[in-house]
């Protein structure tokens, strides 16, 4: 029995998902968030790794329904989709570029992570400074660890007067 | 007199204590909810539902995890919607009511603290999945109590209302505390095995970190060694945990073959 030719290959997959946009913040893409992680050739079929971001995250499910779609638009049925929990989702698998992109949005990106020897001192101390997106003012005001999405903090910035968004580092 | 036993498997443990902490999750997370358009301001509104989904996303977890482990084919929908308060198995703590913001964050003040000793210890355990999502976990837990700390310090050092009102809350929900470090033969096998943690063994550095922010907050710390409540570990609940349920299982139980399309 002839072996199946596929018109497509494991690039061809992971180029179309880095075409797919985050639903809160549309200017990244899944791939550059970190939540696609890989495409794997078994066979005949495809196995894409996907990671969820915060464990309560709302899009997941939006994201998940693009990626379908996505796919079957463009004619490919043989792949299996699949949460992959064996590396614990970071901040810092999002790459400079996509950190850069984030800023000129007008949302603080987040730093790098530090491996906190002691979390319960570090909550004695000052609060790091973050730079408004807009002025780059450090000037600014943390006044809520959560915003409009769990993975977001809302600041202010007293310089400019504006209110932005920082992606919290995770 | 009859005596009933049951040989306690590693495999009946291990979905017991995962149920404890998804039950615990699952019911706070609920509890939570019940702000969602009803803060005292918009970015605390915002706040307690982000921490609710957060809750509610660790509770999906362990609950899958505990329908693979059990491996009679369930959905982790039938633990959440088709159980009976006597078999949940959450503290007697996340299922009080909300009351107002003082009592919630009273309350999630003292959860994250225990959350955070606890998930800090079950990163180690020898489960890859269990201390992966445990890693997971624990990351957004930091935040909950980074959140509600600061909240216990707005609160007791602000105003004469508010000191009152989160003073009179710590009063209250002291004596459900104690159950954090309840402990019985379900952790004993499991800590044998490497997999749960000896609870007792950070009581002392739950009380220190509760003490410090406490006294910084200008409020009375209740007595540690006062009567404490529990039961909830052996589905021995409050009257509230029947109402909560009801509202939370009516739609699904109405319709129980209904789909999200």
């Amino acid at each position: 029995m002839p072996k199946t030719i596929l018109k497509y290959n494991k690039k061809d997959i992971w180029d179309l998902l880095s075409e797919i946009t985050d639903p809160e913040i549309p200017v990244l893409t899944i791939v550059e968030l970190g939540i696609a992680r890989s495409v794997e050739q078994e066979d005949d079929k495809f196995i894409i790794r996907i990671t969820p971001t915060y464990s309560g995250c709302p899009a997941m499910d939006a994201i998940e329904k693009e990626i379908h779609k996505k796919l079957r638009l463009n004619g490919i049925q043989n792949y299996e989709m699949k949460k992959d929990f064996s590396e614990t989702w970071t901040t810092d698998w999002i790459p400079q570029e996509a950190k850069q992109k984030l800023k000129e949005y007008g949302i603080a990106p987040p730093g790098k992570t530090k491996e906190e020897d002691n979390f319960l001192h570090s909550l004695k101390e000052d609060k790091k400074k973050v730079p408004c997106p807009y002025c780059g003012s450090k000037n600014t005001e943390l006044q809520s660890e959560f915003g409009s999405t769990a993975c977001k903090a809302q600041y202010y910035c007293h310089n400019c007067d504006e209110p932005f968004e920082h992606f919290k580092c995770i | 007199m009859r005596t009933q036993t049951t040989t306690l498997t590693k495999k009946k443990a291990l979905f017991e204590y995962l149920i404890r902490l998804a039950d615990d999750r699952l019911i706070l997370g609920h509890r939570l909810s019940e702000w969602c358009g009803h803060g005292p301001i918009l970015e605390e509104d915002i706040a307690l539902a982000n921490i609710a989904l957060d809750y509610i996303g660790h509770a999906a977890s362990l609950y899958e995890y505990a329908v693979e482990i059990e491996n009679k084919n369930r959905h982790r929908d039938d633990l959440v919607y088709f159980r009976n308060d006597v078999e949940y198995r959450n503290l007697k703590l996340v299922e009080l009511p909300k009351g107002d913001f003082g009592f919630t964050i009273a309350r999630q003040f003292l959860f994250s603290a225990f959350s955070f000793f606890l998930y800090g210890k079950l990163a180690d355990v020898g489960d890859e999945q269990f201390s992966g999502m445990a890693k997971k976990h624990l990351k957004e837990v930091k935040y909950h109590l980074r959140h509600a700390r600061e909240w216990v310090f707005r609160l007791g050092d602000g105003t004469e209302e508010s000191h009152q009102r989160i003073q009179n809350a710590f009063n209250e929900i002291w004596t459900y505390t104690d159950e954090f470090f309840y402990t019985d033969e379900v952790d004993d096998l499991l800590q044998d095995e490497g997999l749960a943690v000896h609870k007792k063994g950070f009581k002392n550095d739950w009380k220190q970190l509760v003490t410090g922010v406490l006294e910084q907050a200008t409020l009375n710390v209740p007595d540690f060694d006062q009567f404490m409540a529990s039961g909830g570990r052996k589905g021995f609940h409050t009257e509230q945990l029947g109402h909560l349920l009801a509202e939370m299982q009516h739609l699904r139980r109405s319709y129980p073959n209904a789909r999200w399309e």
